[in-house]
């Protein structure tokens, strides 16, 4: 039942993961930790209080000097220009066909400093591909070892982490971030997230790893801070409908099919996959990704055919359970003239077509502040 | 971790309990502990038959799903129903309100190709060493 671990890279903290007894799996080609104390458990501290996740195996590419925003307008669909300085956003890195290379983070440290947070599965093809498409004399650093990564994640995270930091966090607003120290760590901190609650990313030395887990632990756990791992992400991921790459996004699709056309600034000039986009744009889109509930009693999940008036006529993307919802859900790629809110649908389920439901995403909204 | 005297198990992880001709079957401790979270239960009809070895049910967690084998070739006399609402109690108590069927067996005979407990627990220990 053990899978062969020999040739998997490993974090900084996978020691540490491992005397805590957590499940580890492969991911990305990383052994990575996939639940502590339980997914359910985890995901729903996350949504309620607090989960602190080990995301070190993302990757990390630093862009300076005098052509960086040029570059990085180039090679991603979204606005980088818009950014000021400690700001972020969504993005993504687009092959010539329109198709998506990777999702990523566009951070904005200053005029002629970005960083950008990719995919641990495309850490090295997306530098890879800026390089290759890097005519614009920009500095391109594969900076991925210099930094471990944690995500602390929940409504309780700001409170936890404000004592440990010499940064006004009440004033840091939802993708914007800064510069500081956690404890005596320097430490880049972002108000990000993958798991649709507040919370923030961390970026720092790898060298500092266990020190940093152990003063959040520390500080968090009379609040319900509890480890999360890699299960809990994905199933808190998918109830606020944020893509997985090599799920809803891959070199196949394009951001008008996944629902991602409000990442698309065709109006900010050329940059590649621009072609691509407008032409399919134009010519209209045959499929499209939506959110489903299951129905019937079944779990729909990722490859499993989708069926409209018991034809096969799509696929899902990403599905399972949702703890917070109590229901099970999924993303699937559907026929367009099919694709409303509200259209019954089926998922093969082995040998069985349970019927599922078309809804309106994201699946859960964290609450407004009173 | 229990090993119940009162069972039967498989190198799958089933465990059996036998009245008279009926056996009860069900998933065991290291079973749902390597599964995490049991979110469903997919059970077979009464009156279906399964042969030895056959897949007769699936039970699923957060991230997969696993086929449970059929221990004893048999015909099933009744399904757990609670699993329907409440699959956390494979989690909960797989021995006792966890069970998932029970079948009238073909041939008791093979039973004794099954583990005792003392033998399952030795085949947990060197199966958790590797």
């Amino acid at each position: 039942m053990s899978s062969p671990t020999v040739g998997l890279r490993k974090t900084a903290l996978h020691t540490l993961h491992k005397k805590m007894g957590a499940r580890m799996a492969e991911f990305g080609g990383w052994e990575m930790p996939i639940e502590y104390s339980g997914i359910i458990q985890e995901h729903c501290a996350v949504r309620t209080a607090a989960g602190l996740f080990d995301i070190s195996h993302m990757g990390e590419i630093l862009i300076e000097g005098a052509g960086c925003l040029r570059l990085i307008q180039h090679v991603t669909c979204n606005d980088a220009s818009r950014l000021k300085d400690e700001q972020i956003q969504y993005s993504a890195l687009l092959t010539p066909e329109g198709t998506f290379v990777d999702d990523i983070l566009v951070h904005r440290f200053g005029v002629d400093r970005y960083f950008l947070c990719v995919n641990a599965s495309n850490a090295q093809k997306d530098f890879d591909w800026i390089c290759q498409h890097n005519s614009f004399d920009a500095k391109v650093i594969h900076a991925s070892h210099q930094y471990s990564q944690l995500a602390l994640q929940g409504p309780k995270a700001q409170g936890i982490l404000q004592p440990l930091v010499n940064v006004d966090l009440k004033a840091m607003k939802y993708y914007w971030l800064k510069h500081g120290n956690l404890g005596d760590v320097d430490c880049l901190i972002t108000r990000t997230g993958y798991t649709g609650e507040d919370g923030f990313e961390l970026y720092f030395d790898p060298g500092s790893s266990e020190r940093v887990w152990n003063l959040l632990m520390d500080a968090g756990s009379g609040d319900g801070l509890i480890p999360a791992g890699l299960g809990a992400r994905n199933t808190l991921r998918l109830e606020a409908k944020m893509a997985l790459y090599g799920h809803e996004i891959s070199d196949q699709i394009t951001p008008w099919e996944a629902d991602l056309a409000w990442v698309v600034k065709l109006e900010k000039g050329n940059f590649l996959g621009k072609e691509a986009l407008v032409k399919q744009h134009e010519a209209g889109i045959q499929k499209r990704l939506i959110g489903f509930e299951m129905v019937g009693k079944g779990i729909g999940r990722d490859g499993y055919p989708v069926l409209i008036n018991g034809q096969e006529a799509g696929v899902v993307t990403s599905g399972g359970p949702s703890p917070s919802l109590k229901k099970n859900i999924g993303l699937a790629y559907v026929p367009v003239s099919h694709s409303n809110p509200g259209q019954e649908i089926e998922v093969q389920v082995r040998t069985q077509a349970i019927p599922a439901r078309i809804v309106t995403t994201p699946f859960y909204t964290r609450p407004k502040p009173a | 971790m229990k090993f119940p005297a009162d069972c039967v198990y498989t190198k799958e992880h089933e465990w059996v309990r036998v009245h008279e001709d009926v056996a009860t079957v069900g998933i065991t401790e290291h079973a749902q502990k390597e599964l995490g979270d049991v979110v469903f239960v997919e059970l077979p009809k009464s009156g279906e038959t399964f042969d030895t070895k056959e897949t007769f049910a699936n039970v699923e967690s957060v991230k997969a799903v696993s086929e449970v084998f059929c221990p004893v070739a048999g015909k099933i006399l009744e399904v757990n129903n609670a699993l329907s609402d409440s699959p956390q109690l494979v989690n909960e108590d797989c021995y006792g309100d966890g069970w998932f069927v029970k079948l009238k067996m073909s041939d008791a005979a093979e039973l004794k190709d099954l583990l005792n407990h003392e033998e399952y627990a030795e085949f947990v220990a060197e199966e958790s060493a590797e």
